[in-house]
């Protein structure tokens, strides 16, 4: 059985654990356009930043391609997919005949229009090379100011990583506030405060329209949407990311934001999976197959894939948008249906400003779909099992909880936790696995 | 000075060295003695609520806590000693009647530790325990006058019927301790230590529980003067019926279990309000004569068709004699002598520490009366009061009693360090408590399994006891006073006791 | 693999399990040392939780479907072969929380005295029993052997 895997990193590896799992023989062939065996992309703001170094970036070790009996093909990029005759061409023109192909080419940066831009001077941040280029520049240029496009989890992860290097830097965003896509405005505003005590500066309800350069083609300024000005030596574009899904559609697979898989991670043509940032896949909050660009669905889509691909039959239950960043000092996580819009949700919260401490439960008939937490977020995990099993908790509010929320106050306390579930859920949870409470 | 506060009785020492502030005994304490402090990051104690009933001592990690004696002194007074003292500012300040829990702790003599043991020596060999057979095994129940054996067939035939007999794999009983008086988890640990030891324990006044109803082949029903718990099913379930007339901690008044301990549960096995106090009469309000004695022992025995011996329970006063003598005459299969040094839950202090006889005086003179009336094998004796140790049961044995019950040793096998506080229901090993927080404490699993480590240490020390005498069967030790001598005791109480002073011979 | 079990109804809440969890995985490994001095200050991977007279110690199940080891970004979280229980590596943690944000029992801790990681139970990897099994005064928990075949 021949193997083919496009992409080399969390979907991919996971798929490759996933494939020995159940193969231990069939020939496993990964191909990937980057010169690194391995690495974690989430961690390049670190290795940027000077908290990590290259040899320390991978998720793996060293042996694992040679334990794994893979084929390891880097610098080469899959440039078309025969689905019909199940072959991959490659950059450097070999064609690779495969039984069983996954498509995990992940995410590509999304680029806006801005004038006189070039790719020369506005940076991506999305993977290895990108933070190798950025810190080379930065010492070579010896920038001492930076303006980063898009105040999300990329851009704010960079910022960070800059300020490390003793940076000063501006952050563009336009939406009202920074995270807007998984915070609500106080959350935002815990962060914002804590960004600007460190020296960060903040444009909202903002972009970028062009660029100007100096004599020497290196950039100098910006200008603004609404026509203002800003000196920087370095501009970062984070604005999001896409599925990286032309290899499919070039090969007529079915996609929509992304390559479109059912619940098994197949995709519409036999024999070939899609996982990761380029599959669209369930949603289990919203019921719909949309991308998922984080980290652990990568990795559950991937070993599902790889164990299917194998012969198994698992399916894929599904994921939610979930995060976790410490963003100056700060532990931060979000999940499922932060901002919810619409009927039927209720909304508990709790805030402390002089600790920055902010607390949010989005309830849905008495069931958890979406959680922040700001400052606190010891055993956090509780709520995401919680919204990941959609229980539902109405035995739980009590009179300690507060009456002006019907009781349901009790959810935001300290003492919150597997204890204040009924018993009968406590002992299913921990019973499933390896203790009976 | 508003009031005059109640003189502190001990001083909790902490070594600050090794103290870690962890706060387990901050936690741990139901008396509230132990206090943390966040600004200070360290630990404080109130000595003036601490009842040494040791368990943050033992809970400290670092062993960091000593309770001591308060060393705060009285001029030395031979005749109104600290205690007493205290005992009047208390009484002054309150009003009220000293209660108290367990057995009596005034120093009167303690007979056991004037009685030494016969070892074999050059006629009469000892016996090796571990190399030769040592029966324990007993049987309490009324014995046929004679036996007649049938000859006529092939195999010799018992002609007689035997009475009902409760077959014990070792001479000694769990004491009766009612549900009430002590938490369910500490009921527990009695019965399923009495299944493994093939021995029983006894339900005292409290009702059987619906969850102990499994261990019913190893329970003892006790029927009290307040009847609590007491229907069909009940008698049916147990393996004997106990009447109680009495109890060595109290004689002459009745059982008090304080409502703060009748929660739910004991309310339902009792069959009472829940909070109420569970006050047992003095009499059982219909045996007013022997005659009535009588009359309920029989009616028991016809509700359990007489397959089940039915006993009674009495407290050793000054006229045990006779009134053994005529309890065996109205019809009972065992008579339960408790002594002076009995244990309780709840008992006026100066009840328990003044009424009543040693247990080693009682036994002696009833087992003496019985054999003297030639009526000793009607009835089985069981002694109970302050048996502390296998030496003492030995003695108990020897001065006449069939089998012992123990009911203080068997609660410090359990955790208990005798603070005397059992009435307040704050019991911090979570025997003599109801409180949920604090019955958690006693895992019937450690419970049953040190029960059964202490009863079989004492097993093997008693093999060791008789096989140093010569003997190889408990039923030959039985009212041997031959192998008993008396030390540093009186004429009187050598003739009592029925056995010679060391030194002398046959 | 061997597995810890917990009764509910027999903890008393004394927290000693924390205690030596703490002291287990101090330096030192001396009780007196390790609450009074060392830095970083360890911290104990058994959590207790209480609510009026119930309570119970939770730590790190060690699940078979463990949502840890999807979520770790670093490839510190892994797999140890021989004993099938889950474990952190310290040194390749760089506190991204992605665990701590999975973990449906909230077993994982953030460890933020020294360098910031996340700790969690290691099943006492090098002893012959866990310490939480050895020192519960209750006996409520317990570890079930799996049977050597």
């Amino acid at each position: 059985m021949k193997y083919l895997i496009i992409g080399n990193s969390v979907s991919a590896v996971a798929a490759i654990e996933g494939i020995r799992s159940q193969d231990k023989k069939g020939e496993i062939t990964v191909i990937s356009n980057e010169p690194y065996y391995n690495y974690s992309r989430p961690l390049i703001s670190y290795f940027l930043g000077e908290k990590i170094l290259l040899k320390d970036m991978s998720f793996r070790s060293k042996d694992f391609y040679e334990k794994n009996k893979i084929k390891l093909i880097l610098n080469v990029n899959a440039d078309r997919v025969d689905a019909k005759k199940k072959y991959v061409v490659l950059s450097d023109k070999r064609k690779l005949n495969f039984d069983k192909l996954l498509i995990a080419s992940g995410g590509v940066p999304i680029i806006s229009e801005i004038k006189n831009s070039d790719p020369d001077s506005v940076f991506t941040f999305t993977n290895l090379n990108d933070a190798v280029k950025m810190k080379k520049y930065i010492k070579t240029k010896k920038v001492k100011k930076a303006a980063v496009l898009g105040g999300g989890l990329i851009g704010l992860k960079v910022t960070e990583a800059l300020i490390e290097l003793g940076v000063k830097v501006t952050i563009i965003e336009l939406a009202d506030r920074i995270l807007a896509a998984s915070f609500d405005k106080k959350a935002s505003n815990i962060i914002q405060k804590a960004l600007e005590k460190i020296g960060c500066g903040l444009i909202t309800n903002n972009t970028v329209s062009e660029i100007i350069k100096d004599k020497s083609g290196n950039i100098k300024k910006l200008v603004l949407k609404n026509k203002k000005t800003l000196d920087t030596d370095l501009l970062i574009t984070a604005i999001g990311v896409n599925p990286n899904k032309k290899l499919a559609e070039e090969a007529a697979l079915k996609t929509d934001k992304g390559i479109l898989v059912d619940v098994y991670m197949r995709t519409n043509v036999k024999d070939i999976y899609a996982a990761g940032d380029c599959a669209s896949a369930r949603d289990l909050l919203l019921s719909v197959n949309r991308p998922i660009a984080i980290w652990p669905a990568a990795a559950r889509q991937g070993k599902v894939a790889g164990y299917n691909m194998a012969g198994g039959r698992k399916k894929y239950a599904g994921s939610f948008a979930m995060n976790s960043v410490e963003l100056c000092g700060i532990p931060t996580i979000s999940v499922g249906e932060t901002n919810p819009a619409g009927k039927g949700y209720e909304v508990l919260e709790e805030k402390d400003d002089k600790k920055s401490l902010y607390k949010k439960l989005v309830l849905k008939d008495n069931k958890i779909v979406g959680v922040i937490l700001v400052g606190d977020i010891d055993r956090g995990g509780i709520y995401t099992g919680l919204i990941k099993e959609a229980v539902d908790l109405s035995s739980c509010f009590s009179a300690e909880g507060g009456s002006a929320s019907g009781g349901k106050g009790c959810l935001l306390k300290e003492d919150f936790g597997l204890i204040s579930l009924p018993k009968e859920y406590r002992k299913h949870l921990v019973a499933g696995e390896a203790a009976i409470i | 000075m508003a009031k005059r506060p109640f003189p502190i009785e001990f001083i909790v020492e902490r070594n600050v060295e090794k103290c870690i502030a962890c706060q387990a005994c901050v936690r741990m304490c139901s008396n509230d003695v132990h206090s943390y402090d966040a600004e200070t990051d360290k630990v404080t104690s109130d000595d003036s609520k601490c009842v040494a009933c040791h368990f943050c001592e033992v809970i400290c990690p670092t062993k960091a806590i000593t309770i001591k004696r308060n060393t705060s002194e009285f001029r030395p007074n031979a005749n109104w000693n600290a205690e007493v003292i205290k005992n009047v500012i208390k009484q002054a300040e309150t009003g009220g009647v000293f209660l108290t829990g367990m057995g009596c702790d005034k120093p009167y003599p303690i007979y056991w530790d004037h009685i030494l043991l016969n070892a074999s020596q050059v006629t009469n060999p000892s016996i090796d325990p571990l190399r030769e057979p040592m029966e324990l095994r007993t049987y309490i129940g009324r014995k046929e006058d004679r036996v007649e054996i049938d000859h006529s067939k092939k195999e010799p035939a018992l002609k007689t019927k035997l009475n009902p007999q409760l077959k014990l794999e070792i001479p000694i009983l769990f004491s009766a301790m009612s549900y009430g008086s002590i938490s369910l988890n500490a009921c527990k640990s009695l019965a399923r230590a009495a299944e493994s030891l093939k021995i029983f324990y006894n339900t005292g006044e409290g009702g059987l529980h619906k969850d102990l109803y499994r261990y019913r082949e190893n329970t003892i029903v006790q029927v009290a003067s307040g009847r609590f718990g007491v229907h069909k099913k009940y008698l049916e379930a147990g393996a004997t019926i106990e009447i109680k007339l009495g109890q060595g901690a109290k004689p002459g008044i009745g059982g008090h279990l304080p409502g703060e301990k009748v929660s739910e549960d004991v309310s339902q096995t009792r069959m009472i309000p829940v909070g109420t106090d569970a006050l047992s009469p003095a009499p059982h309000h219909d045996i007013y004569s022997i005659e009535d004695l009588k009359q309920l022992i029989f009616a028991l025995k016809e509700v359990t068709r007489y397959k089940k011996p039915v006993g009674v329970k009495i407290s050793a006063v000054h006229n045990v004699a006779p009134i053994v003598s005529g309890i065996v005459r109205a019809g009972a299969d065992f008579v339960s002598i408790d002594g002076l040094r009995g244990g309780t839950g709840a008992a006026p202090t100066v009840m328990r520490d003044n009424v009543g006889i040693p247990i080693e005086l009682a036994i002696a003179v009833a087992d003496t009366r019985l054999r003297e009336e030639g009526i000793r094998n009607r009835a089985s004796l069981i002694a109970a009061g302050g048996i502390r140790c296998s030496s003492d049961i030995v003695k108990a044995i020897a001065l006449g009693a069939d089998a012992v019950y123990i009911g203080t040793a068997a609660l410090v096998a359990m955790g208990c360090n005798l603070c005397q506080k059992c009435y307040t229901g704050k019991c911090n090993w979570g025997i003599a408590t109801q409180d949920p927080y604090l019955t958690k404490r006693l895992n019937p699993d450690i419970g049953a399994r040190r029960l059964e480590n202490l009863i079989k240490a004492w097993s093997l020390e008693i093999k060791e006891m008789l096989g140093g005498m010569g003997i190889n069967s408990i039923e030959s030790l039985r009212g041997n006073r031959e192998q008993l001598r008396g030390i540093d005791l009186s004429d009187t109480d050598l003739n009592l006791l029925g056995i010679k002073p060391a030194g002398s011979a046959w | 693999m061997d597995k810890i079990l917990i009764k509910e109804e027999y903890c008393m809440g004394c927290r000693l399990c924390e205690v030596y969890c703490l002291v287990q995985h101090s330096k030192t490994k001396n009780i007196i040392k390790a609450y009074k001095g060392e830095y970083p200050k360890p911290i104990s991977r058994i959590i207790v939780e209480e609510k009026g007279y119930v309570s119970f110690a939770l730590q790190c199940r060690h699940c078979e479907d463990a949502p840890c080891l999807d979520a770790c970004m670093s490839g510190a979280m892994h797999r140890d072969e021989k004993t099938n229980a889950v474990l952190c590596d310290e040194e390749k943690c760089v506190g991204c929380w992605m665990c701590v944000m999975s973990c449906p029992f909230g077993v994982i801790s953030r460890n933020v005295d020294g360098k910031k990681i996340a700790s969690k139970c290691d099943l006492c990897i090098n002893e012959e029993e866990p310490v939480c099994v050895k020192n519960c005064p209750n006996e409520a928990i317990v570890m079930i052997r799996e049977k050597k075949k």
